[in-house]
């Protein structure tokens, strides 16, 4: 199951100006490419969420420049962009009382749509969304976006 | 109480045989009572026996106020290291109270007072209520807190010495506070300076008007550091005359105050001997220059303490002040020879801070610590940084660990405290002893 999870690079940012530069271009001399992101902020710092094609080597990276930074387990679901696709998901998950921590969509030049979700348990959650022929990104798909 | 007039002014004394002492006939009290208390603890404490034998000093060598210098320091260690009562040279049924502080590294220190001990405390404050004209028809509330906290219990009896009104309230409460200084008159405010600033924004929000509304014509400030820009600010703002207040719990809580001159604090000559000295090198400093506090207690029986390190800074003046006392002066408190920080009259030391993070396994050690005073009240910021593995990437979990420090830290310092997790690396690593403080008040 675990090569239906797509590794997520998480890190802890103080909101202070400059810091997103410097990510990037951590990310640039490393040519690792995001594919999607997003920021959490809560007052005086932020969690920044990314995931990118070389999840590892972003880590490494990230972690050496002295960042804080984890590698979370998350879900990539692949969505056709038409109204009611979010609910559906939403919908299944929780009548299998899977809770969404947290969620962010991004959109490919193919016209996907593409939803990120961590969940408090991932494997009822792969298999509900399975069930309902819901089809989920892995990191191959990742990398080939 | 006797009335003198002095020029225009009246100027009352609590004693004035003792308060109005020529200095060289109190420089012989002092040596008389010095000769005595140095055979008083060499006989009744084996804590000092050892300490003066370990000095190659006995009591027969001290015969003069000089001689002073040849004894060795006490200091607050030797309070934590004779937990709880290695140091007392009385019996505990000579005890009649406890006072206690908190710890810096847990163990706290104990101060027990003997019947005498009391008095000779109340005796102090009653002569420096009456040299702030504060005495029978005042009504002091006293705004400090009461318990193991010497400011509360020493200003009560201090108080009562004088034949003043006391009203016991203690610290917060603003609301009921500045009901019944209304409602009962209260004439004279005992508190930190910063409550009283806090105090006195409540009460400009609630329409009341210190000077048309209330009695109070005089405040005791005290328990933390301020400044003659404040007082200014307070007297303008309330119309009331500001006195500070000096005192430690280790030589019992406050005990002494400035005069109506408001041109430094007189010490008891016959009940103390103040001596100023170089931090670094202990050799005493003459008058007029700043160093560490250094002080004696003449009368203490269940606790005395010789040349005890006070470890604040400031100034003698053994000149005769106006207000026809001879006692020696010490001008104000400028500041610590050590990192002891004192936020809402609570004294904070570094090591405190680092032994609750160090119990904490998802913060690193590195930790800095931010004072502010915000709408006149002392704040005060910890930035740590998060611990790789305990990194989560939930903004809930990160808020809780925040929380989770602020409330280990609350129970140990007794003072709310902002926690604020900082990225790693931005806490500055120095060699030796770190900066681990930024105090941005500006008293």
């Amino acid at each position: 199951m675990d090569e239906k999870f797509i590794k997520q690079i998480s890190l802890f940012a103080e909101n202070k100006p400059g810091h997103l530069a410097n990510i990037a271009s951590s990310f640039k001399e490393a040519s690792v490419n995001i594919r999607a992101f997003t920021i959490a902020e809560a007052g005086d710092f932020g969690i920044i969420r990314m995931v990118v094609d070389k999840p590892e080597k972003a880590h490494r990276v990230l972690h050496d420049a002295g960042f804080t930074v984890s590698e979370t387990d998350v879900l990539g679901i692949q969505m056709e962009d038409v109204p009611g696709q979010l609910a559906t998901i939403a919908e299944v998950l929780g009548k299998k009382g899977v809770n969404i921590d947290y969620a962010y969509a991004f959109v490919t030049k193919t016209e996907k749509a593409f939803l990120i979700i961590r969940v408090n348990d991932l494997k009822t959650a792969v298999e509900t969304l399975y069930e309902q022929g819901i089809s989920l990104l892995d990191m191959g798909d990742v990398q080939s976006i | 109480m006797t009335k003198y007039l002095l020029c225009d002014n009246m100027i009352e004394y609590w004693n004035p045989q003792i308060e109005r002492m020529p200095l060289d006939e109190l420089e012989q009290i002092q040596e008389e009572r010095l000769r005595h208390l140095v055979d008083y603890v060499y006989t009744h404490s084996p804590f000092y026996k050892k300490r003066f034998d370990e000095a190659g000093v006995k009591p027969e060598d001290i015969r003069t106020l000089e001689d002073l210098q040849k004894l060795p320091f006490t200091y607050k260690q030797d309070l934590r290291d004779n937990y709880p009562k290695g140091m007392f040279c009385v019996p505990d049924t000579q005890l009649v109270r406890y006072h206690v502080s908190s710890g810096t590294t847990g163990k706290p220190t104990v101060v027990g007072y003997t019947k005498n001990d009391i008095h000779e405390w109340a005796k102090s404050l009653g002569r420096a209520l009456t040299s702030i004209g504060v005495g029978r028809g005042d009504v002091l509330q006293v705004s400090y807190g009461y318990g193991l906290f010497t400011g509360g219990l020493g200003l009560h009896y201090g108080a009562e010495e004088v034949g003043s009104t006391v009203l016991p309230i203690s610290v917060g409460n603003t609301d009921k506070q500045l009901e019944l200084m209304q409602d009962l008159g209260t004439t004279t405010l005992a508190c930190t300076p910063s409550y009283f600033l806090y105090m006195a924004e409540e009460a400009k929000d609630k329409g009341i008007d210190f000077q048309e509304d209330t009695g109070l014509k005089t405040g005791i400030f005290g328990a933390e550091p301020w400044t003659e820009e404040m007082r200014k600010r307070m007297e303008d703002a309330t119309g009331i005359k500001a006195y500070d207040v000096f005192g430690t719990s280790e030589l019992s809580g406050p005990l002494f105050t400035e005069c109506t001159c408001q041109d430094g604090i007189h010490i008891w000559g016959d009940q103390f001997i103040v001596e100023i000295i170089d931090p670094e090198t202990g050799d005493t400093l003459p008058e007029g220059e700043r160093g560490e506090l250094v002080i004696t207690t003449l009368k203490k029986e269940a606790l005395p303490l010789i040349r005890y390190r006070i470890g604040d800074c400031t100034i003698l003046n053994k000149q005769p002040c106006e207000c026809g006392r001879t006692h020696p002066r010490i001008m104000r408190v400028t500041g610590r020879v050590d990192d002891m920080l004192i936020i809402r009259g609570i004294n904070v030391f570094p090591g405190q801070v680092e032994s609750v993070l160090m119990k904490i396994p998802e913060v690193e050690e590195h930790f800095m610590i931010h004072v502010d005073r915000i709408n006149e009240m002392d704040t005060m910021k910890i930035q740590i940084e998060m611990n790789d593995e305990a990194f989560s990437d939930k903004v809930n979990d990160i808020i809780s660990l925040e929380k989770k420090v602020a409330s280990a830290l609350k129970s140990v310092l007794n003072l709310s405290v902002g926690v604020e997790l900082v990225e790693h690396g931005t806490i500055p690593r120095s060699i030796g002893k770190s900066k681990k403080i930024i105090d941005n008040r500006k008293l």
